[in-house]
């Protein structure tokens, strides 16, 4: 009795979870101008006036490009950073770690405006590298996550074998150990994707209008009305996430059978 | 290990310790620097602020302190003359924030007093305004005189000093951020309530089923994880718009139009939603390393469903529970966007304050005092965090 009233109770909140989502998709491809249903038809026209219009095309090239390079430079400092981390203990370790994984859980609005202090005098308030520079900052706790936990998997003693075949650290890193840790190291660079392509505070208070990411020109228009081509945007932002989300469980999958491997090979 | 992997080990996070350095705990730290100091009136009105040292507060200082602020006034006008800069006007735009009137009163006290009067000082200031006389306009100087200063955190939670230096509260028709506060908790709390109250039965389900259900199930609390903050708040718009979803259904059945929006309901209905992954996944880690047999073996020896959940399942999924909920309220906590976009004026959180000060009226003291306390709040649930689930458990990130 009670495992049915948890079963319908937890079904209820997955389609809660599910239905405002769900429900906003169609709406897009209305012929119509109303936000609501029935649908008076179908056509791509919201898609046509988005790639058609002025600000919804450079917004989607900003956030790829913005967040493409911040996904960039938060990869190239936090794989070095995670192997680092990985080899550190005791208190210089957690002292690190608390430094790395501090964006995650400062409120967003504290960086924003703090950034918005910091970048105005040196010229970097409305321009791509301070933007980059930013979601850089905000993703890499989420690489150096990632790849610490790729590397549990890792069996140091190989680098040790490397050493005494006669490889150098950096080629002992290169040619041993980033080819198994590789599916969490892209998984850290999508996940440092996704949080550029997800953040819309620091975009808010930093970026100028040349580098208004896709969700900021959505927020700019949720703030007056909404149209159908933000529910066209949304519709491809949700497009582009599932995609992401498909690629970092993939990845994931692909890391856990390597771990797998690699312990059956050990035994 | 030896010495030397140890320092490789150290340069190898180096560049990225120095780039979160320069790129985000610097860039804090002299923000919220600013709501623990008064660096605007000192440059301006120095030897004001030494003349004000010694003074009592009870009324209007002696005459040193009004030939100060003379010789102070007609110098920074010749140094804006010569050189532009404003701080005159940041200066009052400082002594504003505490006592109303200032942003006039000291630029134009400043403009007359150049031209040469005869007699004392103390005369020829009064003329220009009555408000020289009154010895809250020079506590507010003294107030504000710097290096270090509680006046920003102080006015952060509806304090003030006054001209004695005595700390009172502010009249209640003035107190905003105590309300403000008090507010951005309760939403927190609630929306932690709710989360949990959601979150139980669909974690409970997707830990206990097995198989392809489990990962479509874990399909539908990833998926809306995944995808960004303003598409889901922009899907609760379109819902419950005036003209939205909700309401041309009500509609058919001849109800409504509902105000659904703009109101606190729409606020923690859009938070709960966007946070409740947070409090699933954390769940689902604590239901799934829960033994069965063990609320088996209490069932068994006669124990009530009631108390098996209560004497069993609780206190071995209360890590899990305490991670999701201070998670969730972590976060819940510094919403921006979504009280934004779906709340009235009074719905507005802390951080919507921060970000109020900070642009649109620049009270940048104000601003990083707001964030102190909002990092304070983060800072004990972090904290709990740490004691209650350890910092080696990944989390859901």
């Amino acid at each position: 009795m009670a495992r049915w009233v948890t079963c319908v109770a937890g079904l209820l909140v997955a389609a809660f979870l599910l239905a405002p989502i769900l429900a906003i998709l169609p709406l897009s491809f209305s012929a119509g101008s109303f936000l609501f249903y029935p649908l008076p038809g179908v056509s791509l026209r919201w898609y046509r006036d988005f790639f058609g219009s002025d600000f919804w095309l450079p917004a989607l090239w900003n956030s790829l490009l913005i967040g493409g390079a911040a996904a960039g430079l938060a990869t190239l400092l936090g794989v070095p950073a995670a192997f680092g981390l990985w080899r550190m203990r005791g208190a210089a370790r957690a002292l690190a770690m608390g430094v790395v994984l501090a964006p995650m859980v400062v409120p967003v609005i504290v960086v924003a405006v703090a950034l918005l202090l910091a970048f105005g005098p040196i010229g970097l308030v409305a321009t791509h590298a301070g933007l980059i520079v930013a979601h850089a900052a905000l993703g890499v706790p989420f690489v150096v996550v990632t790849v610490l936990a790729s590397l549990e998997g890792f069996d140091p003693v190989q680098l040790r074998a490397a050493a005494a075949c006669g490889a150098g650290p950096v080629r002992a890193f290169l040619r041993i150990c980033l080819p198994q840790i590789a599916p969490g190291v892209a998984a850290g660079a999508v996940f440092a994707f996704a949080t550029s392509l997800d953040e819309v505070v620091v975009a808010l208070f930093i970026a100028g209008p040349a580098q208004r990411t896709l969700p900021r020109q959505m927020f700019a228009g949720l703030n007056d009305s909404i149209s159908l081509t933000t529910a066209a945007a949304a519709t491809m932002l949700v497009g582009l996430s599932v995609l992401l989300l498909l690629a970092v469980a993939w990845l994931q999958g692909r890391a856990r059978r390597r771990l797998q491997g690699a312990a059956t090979d050990r035994m | 290990m030896t010495r030397a992997p140890r320092l490789s080990a150290a340069l190898l996070v180096t560049p990225l310790l120095t780039f979160l350095l320069l790129s985000f705990v610097a860039p804090i730290g002299a923000f919220l620097w600013r709501g623990v100091t008064d660096a605007e009136v000192a440059p301006v009105l120095p030897r004001t602020v030494a003349a004000l040292a010694g003074w009592d507060g009870r009324a209007a200082p002696d005459d040193a302190a009004f030939a100060a602020l003379v010789d102070d006034l007609r110098e920074a006008r010749a140094r804006e003359r010569a050189a532009g800069a404003g701080g005159i006007a940041r200066a009052a735009a400082r002594l504003n924030a505490d006592r109303p009137g200032f942003r006039g009163l000291l630029p134009m006290t400043a403009r007359r007093i150049e031209a040469p009067f005869d007699g004392p000082a103390r005369a020829a200031v009064l003329a220009i305004s009555e408000e020289w006389g009154d010895p809250e306009t020079w506590g507010a100087i003294r107030r504000a005189g710097g290096p270090l200063s509680a006046f920003h955190v102080l006015a952060a939670v509806d304090l003030r000093r006054d001209a004695e230096g005595a700390v009172r509260a502010v009249p209640p028709d003035q107190r905003v951020f105590g309300q403000v506060l008090l507010r951005s908790l309760w939403i927190s709390l609630l929306v932690t309530a709710a989360c949990l109250a959601l979150g139980w039965p669909l974690a409970w389900l997707v830990a206990t089923t097995r198989g392809w259900a489990a990962t479509l199930l874990l399909g539908a609390v990833m998926l809306p994880f995944w995808i960004s903050l303003v598409v889901r708040t922009a899907a609760w718009m379109v819902l419950l718009q005036r003209e939205g979803v909700v309401n041309a259904a009500l509609g058919a059945f001849g109800i409504g139009p509902l105000p659904l929006m703009m109101n606190r309901f729409a606020v923690v209905l859009a938070m709960v939603h966007i946070l409740l992954p947070f409090m699933v996944l954390p769940l689902v880690a604590a239901f799934r390393g829960l033994d069965p047999a063990l609320p088996r073996a209490a069932a068994s020896l006669g124990a009530t469903p009631w108390r098996v959940f209560r004497r069993v399942i609780l206190p071995l999924c209360l890590p899990g529970i305490a991670a999701g909920c201070i998670l969730v309220f972590i976060q819940a906590l510094g919403f921006y966007v979504t009280p934004a976009l779906l709340g009235g004026p009074s719905d507005q959180m802390m951080a919507w304050f921060v970000g109020f000060y900070a642009t649109r009226s620049v009270n940048w003291g104000l601003a990083a005092a707001l964030s102190l306390l909002l990092l304070l709040a983060v800072g004990v649930c972090v904290a709990l965090y740490g004691r209650l689930a350890g910092f080696r458990r990944p989390g859901t990130a």
